[in-house]
């Protein structure tokens, strides 16, 4: 692949749990080649069932949420989503 | 505003406890719903905020004869109480091909109060079809302490509701409820119309009570959904029952111990 023609495809998976096995509760996609837009309620069917699935097909871990614990006096709020990892896919753009 | 209201039941305000959310499928007649297109399209002129409801439209306008229709008027006084005040409202459209998804998000900004909420009214004028791009909201999310369109990352999350209605739906949305205009790929202009209501009473036993202790209150009260995390959705239940506290005014109020047994502090000493 020439390097002025990779492009990157970012894969978002909300898990159900810290653990990167478990199953995906929400995702987002963005498309660096600009061919597909993905959007806001674009879909009810997850890409893959768990978070390690995602790495079985190819897509690479960069980023995971930290574990913080929760604010003192504010242990029970509820607020994001707190198992979110961030994978990348790199492609060809100009592959057909 | 004292016409004929039917109020909502316990088994229907513990929904909207947990769902954040209440759906009135075709509760609107359908020569209101042609009117309605009509008066939508030249648009409602905007009042003041915070007008009292009796004071926000004319008697005999399109408006007032859609909130005096019983079973709404009946679910906003068992939401908000009577004469609540009108905060705003808007008309929404989705142009035909046109337009983007709007993030998902909460409306305002964030309110955590935890013994008073606003309702929003989303009236829905003509049926909506998946590629419509109705409005998009997640059951259950309207208790996440989260500010606006920060949450517009997410851009789908399992048991979300794409919604799809037939003409003269109503929806009430807790003010916390995540959600967002999807995108609008029919040939179809899209109408929404959007009031925000503010309670004036003590929002506490505002509905029909008689069925209290249904044992469906607790099955709705209970309900997961599939976007939450097992942990969080704990979390979830503690913040629903506290919620289900002020509103009922029983303290006593619990789900499967999930408050008293982190609220037990036994002062007594052993005799």
């Amino acid at each position: 692949m020439r390097t002025d023609s990779a492009r990157q495809q970012v894969l978002v998976l909300y898990l159900s749990s810290s653990a990167l096995d478990s199953y995906v509760v929400g995702w987002a996609r963005y498309d660096g080649t600009g061919r597909t837009s993905p959007t806001t309620g674009d879909s009810d069917e997850p890409p893959y069932e768990t978070g390690v699935a995602a790495l079985r097909d190819g897509w690479r871990l960069f980023q995971a949420a930290q574990l913080i614990p929760p604010y003192p006096g504010r242990e029970y709020d509820v607020s994001f989503l707190k198992h979110e990892f961030f994978f990348e896919r790199i492609v060809d753009a100009s592959a057909p | 505003m004292e016409n004929r209201q039917e109020l909502l039941s316990s088994v229907q305000m513990a929904r909207f406890v947990a769902r954040g959310s209440l759906r009135l499928d075709a509760v609107v007649p359908a020569e209101l719903n042609a009117e309605g297109l009509r008066v939508l399209a030249d648009d409602v002129p905007p009042v003041p905020y915070g007008t009292p409801l009796s004071a926000a439209y004319p008697e005999g306008s399109f408006v007032r004869r859609l909130l005096e229709l019983p079973r709404v008027a009946g679910a906003l006084r068992s939401l908000v109480g009577p004469e609540p005040w009108v905060d705003h409202h808007f008309v929404h459209t989705r142009e035909p091909h046109g337009g983007d998804a709007q993030a998902l998000h909460g409306d305002a900004i964030i309110d955590v109060r935890q013994d008073a909420f606003d309702v929003q009214l989303m009236y829905y004028p003509q049926a909506v079809t998946l590629e419509m791009g109705g409005t998009l909201s997640v059951p259950g999310s309207h208790l996440r302490r989260t500010n606006e369109s920060d949450t517009g990352r997410y851009q789908n999350l399992r048991g979300q509701d794409r919604l799809v209605c037939p003409a003269g739906t109503v929806v009430f949305l807790h003010h916390g409820l995540w959600h967002g205009g999807r995108r609008n790929d029919s040939d179809t202009l899209r109408y929404m119309f959007k009031i925000r209501f503010n309670p004036t009473v003590r929002q506490q036993r505002l509905w029909d009570t008689s069925d209290l202790h249904d044992p469906q209150v607790n099955a709705e009260l209970d309900a997961m959904f599939p976007w939450y995390e097992g942990a969080t959705g704990r979390l979830e239940r503690y913040n629903r029952i506290l919620l289900w506290r002020a509103l009922t005014g029983d303290d006593s109020y619990d789900l499967d111990h999930w408050v008293t047994r982190v609220s037990n502090r036994p002062r007594g000493k052993t005799p």
